[in-house]
Parts: C-alpha cells; structure tokens; sequence
C-alpha cells in the first residue's frame, strides 16, 4: 500500500472479484491519501470500540449482530460506493500497524504535521495494556457478525478464500452418518438436518468449541459441523490467521517502517494506538476535523495581507525567521485564546484523546487581544496548574510534574522567564518593522514593490479597480488605509472603523463570513512562540493538495 | 537370605544362583527401590535393573534417537523430568540428555517417584538462561494427551471401599472408564496410540502420544476433557448428571449402550447393593426431578413385601426403570432420568486439570509406587501398563509388587551378562506388552512421519506474506 501525495484513489479491488468479506490476507495495491489514512482507521476503531463495548455489556449474539450492523453502517460507509471496500481495507490495514504492538505504555507524541508551521511537543504517558489482544478479539468479533450477515453464498465464497482443510460430505457420506447428525442436533435442540442440508467434514482440532460442548459428531478425527455452526470455524480461522499477521508486521514495524515513516506515518499510528474513540465521544464532526482546507480558507478568506503572506512564506520555506514567527505567531495565539485552547485541547486528549483531530474553532467574539476570548475551559493560571498537576501526576508524579511542566504552562502565561507579555503586534508595530533579505514581515503595502503588491492583491480577490485604489493609498503612505480598502473589496462591504491591528481584521471579517461558516471553529495548537519548530519538507509536501 | 541380609546391610555377600524361595517382608523398603532402579547395594555383586531405561527413553524420543537427518537430537532433553525423593523433596525441571544420563540420574537419586512432563522449546534446566529474553522463549511445545482417572473421585458411588483402597467390587468402575475413553479416543479423535498405565494404587493414567496428539494446545485439551465431561459433581446439588436435550450425543449413546448399562445392571446393582437400603435408595431417588414419582417409589419400597429370592438391587430397579419409562409420568426432567441415574454410578470421572494444561506433570510408567495404606498393606506396586481389550481382565490386586520382583529375581538365579533382569519376572509381561502392542507401532509411525514431514519440506516454497 503506497501513501502518495495526490489525492488519487484507484479501486482495483472490486473488479477483481474479492468476496464481499474481505479476509485482509495482504496489503492491497492501493494509493491513500495521508487524511484518508488516519480518518478511515479513527472510523475502524469506532466501530471495534463500540463492539468491545457491547461485548463487555453482556449482549447476546442475536444483540451484537444487529449493533455490529448497525455500527457498520454508521462508520464505515463511503460518498463513493467503490470506495467502501477500500475504506474497509485500507482501515483494517492501518490499524493493524497501530495495535502489531503488545505492550501498553506509549509515550505520545503530539508532533502534529499538520501545523507545519508550528509543533508543541507534549508527552503524555497512556497507558494500554495488549494492544494487539484487544484489536485481535475485536477484529475477530467483528468478522464474526459481519459473516453471520451474510448470504448464505457469500459465506461459502468466503469459506474458500481461507483454504480450511475441510470438505462438504458427499451425499453417500451423508446417508451413512444421517442418523447421527440427526441424533446430535437433537442434542442440542437445532433444527434437524434435511436430506439437503450442507455439512462440514473439518479436523477436530479447528473447532475447539463445538467440540466441547458436544454439538458435533465425531468421527475418526474429523468433526462433522453443520452450515450454521461454520461462523466458529470461520471466526477461529480468522483468528489465527490475523493472529500470525500481526507478529509478521509487529517486526516489520519494529525493523522498517517505523524508521522509514518517522516523519509522515509513525506519529499518526504511535497516535492512535492511544486513542479512544468511543461511544462516549460526544464532539462530532461539527467540531471539524482534519481540515488543512480549513486553515487555508480561513487564511484565504480572513486574513491581512500581512499575516497571509507570513502564512504562505511558512508553508512554501518551512520557516520563518525571528520577527516572522513573533508576528505571525502571536496574531494566532491572542486569536485563539491559545493557552485556554491548549489547555482544552490536551484536556480533551486525556479524557477523548482524538490527538490528531485538528478542531478548528474560532471564537467570534472580542477581537481586541486585551480581553482574550472566552472558552469553554478558560483557566486561570494557578487553576491550569492544579489542573495539570493532577492529570499528569498520576503519570509522571508530582515532582516531576513541577520540575518539567509546571514551568513551560508558567512560561506561557508570561510568568516565567522575561515575563514579557506577548501581546499580538499592531498595526503601528508591524509598520514600523524593517524586513531584511529573507524576512518577511512587516507590512505588505509598506514593504513590497509595487508588481509584488500588485500580484499579492490580485491573488486576494481584489479586482482591478479595487488594486488601483489600493496602490494609490500606498503611494501616499497611508498602509492601514490601504488594508482596509483591500478589506472592503474583498468583503463587499465598508469597514467603517479601519483596520488597525490584524486580529481586528480577522474577526471583522469572520463576523461577515459568519452565517456561511456558522460552525467553523478553528482552533490552532498555539503556544508560547518561543517554542516554534518547523518540521521537515516532506511532511508538508505530503499535505499540500 | 542374601537379599534380605543385603538390604539389611551386611557387606560382603555375593550372589550365587541357588537361593530358595525366600519370603521377603512385604511393605516398603528403600533398599527394595535402589534394586529396581539398579543402584549398587552396599559392594553387592548383585544388581539387578528392573526399571525398563531404554524403553522409556525410546518412548520419550519419538523417534529422535534415530540416524535420520530429521532427527532433532536436542528432543529428548527438552523434555522435563521431576524427582520425589525420600524426604519429600520435589525436584523439578529436570532433564536428560541420554539413555545414559537418565539412568545415572535416577541411580544418583533414587527417586520415590519420577513424573513425566512436556517438552519445552529449551532444555528445562537451562530455563533461567532465557528468562532474560523477555518474550515467552521458555515454554512447552509438545505432551502427550494425558487423562488421569481416580477411584476415589467415584466415593459418593461406591460404598465397597473408600478412600485409597480399592477391591474388585469396585475396580469394574475404572474397567467400565477406560473401555469408554479408549473407544472415543480411537473412534471420534482418531488417535492410535494410547497407553494406559496402572497408577499404582487406586486408578488409570492415560497417554495419547500421536503426534497430533502431543501437539494439542491447551484449548485444544480441554475441548476434549470437556467433550467427555459429564459429572459435574459439587457438594451442594444433589443431582450431578444433567442430560438435557432431546436426544442423548452419539457417543454418550454408545457409551451407555455399550459399557455403562451393563455395567450399571450386571455388576454394580449387586456389587454396591444400591438398593439395599432405605440410605442408599433414598441417594437414588434425590435424582429424580420429580417428588411425585420418587414418592411413588418410596413408598412402594416401603412396604418390602415381596419376599422373592430376587436380588432386591435388582427389583427396585426394575421398578423405578418402569416407573419413569412408563409414560404415566412426563415431565421435563424425566425424560433421561433413568440414563442420568445410571451414568451418576458408572461414567467415567476425569481430573480435568490434569488433562487441560501443557505443563502438568504425570507418573511415569514403571514406576513404583511407594505409599502404604491404613489398614491393609499395599504392596509397592509398579505402574504397569493396561491392555484396553482385555482391561476387563485386569486385576488391580495381582499387580507384581517390588518385593515380589526381587523375590522372582532372586529364584530365577543368575541371567546372562546385558539381559534385562524384568525378563525373568512377572515384570517381564508388562513389558513385553508396552512393546509390542505400544512402543514399537508408535516408533514405526514416528519414522513415517518424521520422514514425510521432512520430504514435504524440502519441496515447500515460502509463504508470501505481506504486511
């Protein structure tokens, strides 16, 4: 399976004819999109969480079936019906290499490639014991009840595919032994065998269970098992055949992949094995979720000048120097009340860790930076701190706790260190900022030649007329003037008050934008800037659509 | 003379051939064991060997002991032995890597008993070598298919003995177990080789050694001790054999039909005298669902009034079979309560532990058995295999007995040098049995197989496994 950057899918595997049941014997050919890979295995493991959950409920096989439908249905369907199969597969595949693992303790890192522009590190300790256990009674579970809802033909299409050691009884094999499987199913209180019915001739040794509880005829080795009692021989199959998988791709891992995908796929895998999607995670999709779209439309539509082409220097160099990330950064913390939202964030990780569910909100209200914006956790420091202390004292212990984290959480409400207060920069600052070679801050229609600005506009959405007006009011030095005028053409409509800082113009122009982007909630993993860090090229490569 | 003076320590004595009968004390003498096992006895030219070395090492190598390129000369000391020395020291994980080693081994300790247990994937005594490794690199990966059958797990049936004893009136209750067991295992699993061995005192042991067999996992072994499991015997419920269903498995059926019925009508009845008194009727009619009918019954008891020569046993049993397979009385529980009674007295009781794991350790043939009982003196006995075709014939109470070995040995006179001294005992059947009817067909498919397996091999093409 090859993970390319181009978001080309070709499904090759319904043409071929594979069963309606795939069995996962190896890998498909396919191309996955590096969002599909990590959105198909979070809907997998929904599903399987929500069949561990009924199974440790007690439900009954009649109960489970329906639920596994039902769950099913509800996770793993696909806009493109060709596409399901592939969803189907390509998730189970993924996951295999998240759960290959047996041991728990998984370090996680949040290294999230997504923000290119910026990666806080945060170690959280999760602990999960037998990983592969759990996912190997699952994905048996969940076969088990996805065989039962079969036909009765696609169960026999499947039961070739697996190559078991077993014959149908040949009509005068059946005649001879007629009267015993009459006498066990009786036995058992089934329903007796017809002249037609379908036997199974299987080594005793594949159906332990039956066997056990005497619902089989022996016979000289081989046990003799009925059509519907084949989903245990199946089940066990598929069991045992996952079961051998897993250790082959567990040092596959170990040797190879690992080391090879550092940067693209072990983050997102060493991810999910600590995630618990659930029937209790309640934050749906409204919340948004991997959307690098959503940035780049948000910072298409509701940026200044000056921040989108920070915005876009970073994603094309992958860096930025000092005064950049101080500008470009700080705009986006103080945008998003960024230390309530990490706090939330991480927060969210701990109880629902969807670690890499980038959910953008954006919280329309006060754009001045003084007042920051309220959120639904919105901490105080001394509050954050007892918070934390408690989370990860139960991890890391409270010393530690104080030694290693309680200072960076300080750092970043300024009470550590300078104890400067990053406010966002204003206008006025930003203007009054010299870029040199390589930098690219400051103010745009200060800074920029005149065909520069000019192209710069034009890729905003201003029209012609509207350039013209603009660069008349740079030739007169008036650069806010300018960006309000860019504003109003873009908007379609006047901005009375003008733009003075750049998260006034943000939020002027979200307000407008509101009602189409009623639930567009971004919200950004933003830290101290101090901490910015820039991940390697091919990461962002792998993103860009 | 000499051999009673021998063991009674005196030096110097040497052996010629004519000793006359002697009447050695019964009981259990150490010195006894170390001739069995052949340990030297005080400078004594005499030594004899009766414990079969080199056939319990052919058994244990499965064929491994060969010349063939297959052979995995590592097997036999994979496998775990264990040690129950005089002073109930227990020594386990021990192994062999030789006939020869074996023998020494065992004339260095002289073990009160040897038990068998799996091969392991590394030389057992080697283990903590690996425990470093951290994955599960130590662990068993062959053993034999045992079952373990004790009479005293029959106690709440039989009223002849009880506790370690056992006699002839009950002994028919193992006789009745191993003909069931012996059957299913050959006819349902399709295993060949099956030994079953005497356990010296007051049951059966069981080994399936087929290759099939010994590679088993632990699911797998207790699939199987569950298909045989019927008794669910506890303190608290009265009844313990529940046949639901409408219609008993096949191999219940046959085991009835076959075994237990008669058993049950032709000795027990008579043997146990299960009716004999208002107790032990009153036990019978616990089993019956249903109190109308067990009213019925007791009361028609009760009475006694038929003085016929009859055997009461007999009579009671006829009513009750009558009773409930009348029809009058229907019931959900009286559909196979007379089948439920008989199978309570007669179908077989396995130790279901024994036969679930792996790792759990049994008895070695041959061995002997050393303990005592209360009142009655057990004769240390050897734990002599069992023919399963004529195990009606087996009598538990003629069993040769270590002291009676010597005392063959010691009027047979003197053998050549390299006979095996059991030839000249009653110890001698027992092996020449072991022999012809186990040993040699299990090696001559041993060979098969191994060189099948490895012909097979040699033409496999790799698997082509992706991740």
């Amino acid at each position: 399976m090859e993970i390319v950057r181009r978001p080309q899918l070709k499904s090759t595997a319904i043409d071929r004819g594979v069963p309606t049941l795939p069995l996962y014997r190896s890998a498909p050919s396919l191309e996955v999109r590096l969002e599909d890979f990590e959105l198909y295995a979070i809907d997998r493991l929904r599903v399987l969480t929500g069949i561990s959950d009924g199974l440790s409920r007690g439900k009954r096989p009649e109960e489970m079936e329906k639920l596994v439908a039902e769950l099913w249905k509800a996770n793993m369907r696909h806009p493109q019906a060709s596409e399901v199969m592939n969803k189907d597969i390509i998730s189970h595949f993924v996951l295999r290499l998240v759960y290959c693992r047996t041991y728990g303790l998984c370090a996680l890192s949040l290294d999230y490639c997504c923000f290119h522009f910026l990666a806080y590190r945060v170690r959280i300790l999760a602990h999960r014991e037998d990983l592969r256990k759990w996912f190997l009674s699952m994905e048996t579970a969940l076969f088990r009840y996805r065989f039962r809802l079969q036909t009765a033909e696609a169960q026999r299409a499947v039961l070739a595919e697996f190559q078991l050691p077993y014959k149908a009884v040949t009509t005068s094999e059946f005649e001879v032994i007629k009267d015993k499987l009459t006498l066990v199913a009786r036995s058992i209180n089934q329903t007796l065998p017809t002249a037609d019915a379908i036997f199974y001739k299987v080594p005793f040794q594949e159906v332990p269970e039956l066997v056990a509880g005497r619902r089989v005829f022996l016979s000289d080795g081989y046990a003799y098992v009925a059509m519907n009692q084949v989903v245990s021989l199946v089940a066990t199959q598929f069991r045992s055949l996952l079961s051998k998988a897993l250790t082959l791709t567990n040092r596959k891992w170990m040797s190879t992949i690992r080391e090879q995908e550092k940067d693209r796929l072990t983050p997102i895998v060493e991810a999910l094995s600590t995630s618990y999607v659930g029937p209790d995670y309640s934050v749906g999709r409204e919340f948004g979720e991997v959307s690098l779209k959503d940035i780049d439309n948000v910072a298409k539509s509701s940026f200044p000048l000056c921040m989108r082409h920070l915005f876009d220097k970073l994603r094309e160099d992958h860096h930025l120097k000092h005064w950049g990330r101080m500008q470009l950064g700080l705009f986006l913390k103080v945008l998003l009340n960024s230390i309530g939202l990490f706090m939330e964030f991480i927060w969210n990780i701990s109880k629902l860790p969807h670690p890499l569910t980038l959910a953008f909100t954006c919280y329309l209200s006060n754009p001045l930076m003084q007042q920051p914006m309220e959120l639904g956790v919105g901490l105080k420091l001394d509050d954050a701190l007892a918070f934390w202390k408690a989370e990860f004292s139960q991890k890391v212990g409270a010393e530690r706790f104080d030694k290693e984290y309680a200072y960076s959480i300080r750092h970043n409400y300024g009470k550590e260190g300078k104890r400067v207060d990053y406010t966002p920069y204003s206008c006025q600052k930003i203007i009054s900022l010299t870029p040199s070679v390589g930098d690219h801050h400051g103010c745009p229609y200060r800074h920029f030649s005149e065909e520069n600005l000019r192209a710069a506009l034009c890729k905003m959405g201003v029209n012609s007329g509207g350039v013209e007006d603009v660069m008349d009011k740079v030739r007169h030095k008036h650069y806010q003037l300018a960006c309000t005028l860019t504003f109003e053409a873009i908007h379609g409509c006047p901005n009375d008050a003008g733009i003075n800082h750049p998260n006034q113009y943000f939020s002027d122009s979200q307000k407008i934008l509101k009602s189409k982007v009623k639930c567009l909630r971004i919200s950004f993993l933003v830290t101290s800037v101090i901490d910015l860090e820039f991940p390697p090229i091919s990461t962002v490569h792998s993103l860009h659509p | 003379m000499v051999i009673e003076e021998a063991v009674n320590g005196r030096d110097d004595m040497l052996i010629d051939g004519q000793m006359g009968d002697q009447v050695l004390p019964s009981g259990f003498n150490p010195n006894f064991l170390k001739l069995y096992y052949g340990i030297p006895l005080l400078k004594l030219r005499f030594q004899s060997k009766l414990f079969p070395y080199g056939d319990i090492f052919r058994w244990m190598s499965y064929g491994n002991d060969g010349k063939h390129p297959a052979c995995d000369k590592s097997y036999f000391g994979r496998r775990e032995l264990s040690f129950t020395l005089e002073n109930d020291i227990y020594l386990r994980f021990l192994s062999f890597n030789s006939v020869s080693e074996l023998e020494k081994g065992i004339r260095e300790k002289c073990p009160f008993k040897i038990d068998i247990g799996p091969v392991y994937s590394v030389d057992p005594s080697k283990r903590h070598a690996y425990a470093q490794s951290g994955e599960n690199v130590f662990k068993p990966v062959e053993r034999e298919l045992i079952f373990d059958i004790d009479i005293t797990d029959y106690d709440d049936v039989r009223y002849c003995c009880s506790g370690a004893d056992v006699c002839l009136d009950c002994w028919p209750l193992m006789t009745a177990a191993i003909k069931v067991i012996n059957t299913a295992l050959r006819d349902d699993f399709g295993f060949r080789h099956i030994l079953w061995v005497y356990s010296g005192r007051r049951g059966v042991h069981c080994w399936v050694c087929d290759g099939k067999a010994r590679r088993l996992t632990n699911e797998q072994r207790a699939a199987i001790a569950d298909y045989f499991r019927v008794y669910k015997g506890s303190e608290n419920s009265k009844k313990k054999v529940s046949l639901t269903g409408h219609a008993l498995h096949p191999f219940l059926v046959r085991s009835y039909t076959e075994v237990l019925k008669d058993l049950f009508e032709q000795t027990l009845l008579s043997s146990q005298q299960i009716f004999s008194t208002e107790d032990k009727c009153e036990k019978v009619l616990e089993m019956i669902p249903d109190e109308s009918v067990a009213a019925e019954l007791r009361g028609r008891w009760q009475k006694r009034s038929s003085c016929s020569k009859d055997d009461i046993n007999a009579v009671r049993w006829e009513h009750l079979k009558h009773t409930l397979q009348s029809g009058r009385h229907k019931g959900q529980g009286l559909r196979r309560c007379v089948e439920e009674i008989v199978f309570s007295f007669s179908y077989p009781r396995l130790d279901m532990e024994v036969s679930k794991h792996m790792n759990h350790l049994l008895k070695a043939p041959f061995c002997v058995h050393p303990k005592t009982g209360k009142y009655t003196v057990h004769l240390s006995r050897v734990c002599v295999p069992i023919d399963p075709v004529h195990c009606h014939e087996f009598d538990p109470t003629t069993v040769p007995t270590l002291s009676q070995l010597l005392q063959e040995l010691n009027s047979g006179g003197m053998g050549q040098e390299g006979d095996n001294d059991w030839d000249r005992t009653s110890l001698g059947e027992s092996v020449r049995f072991f022999r012809s009817s186990f040993l040699e067909p299990l090696l001559k498919s041993c060979k098969e197989e191994m060189e099948s397996a490895y012909n097979s091999k040699l033409q496999q093409s790799k698997n082509s496994m992706t991740w």
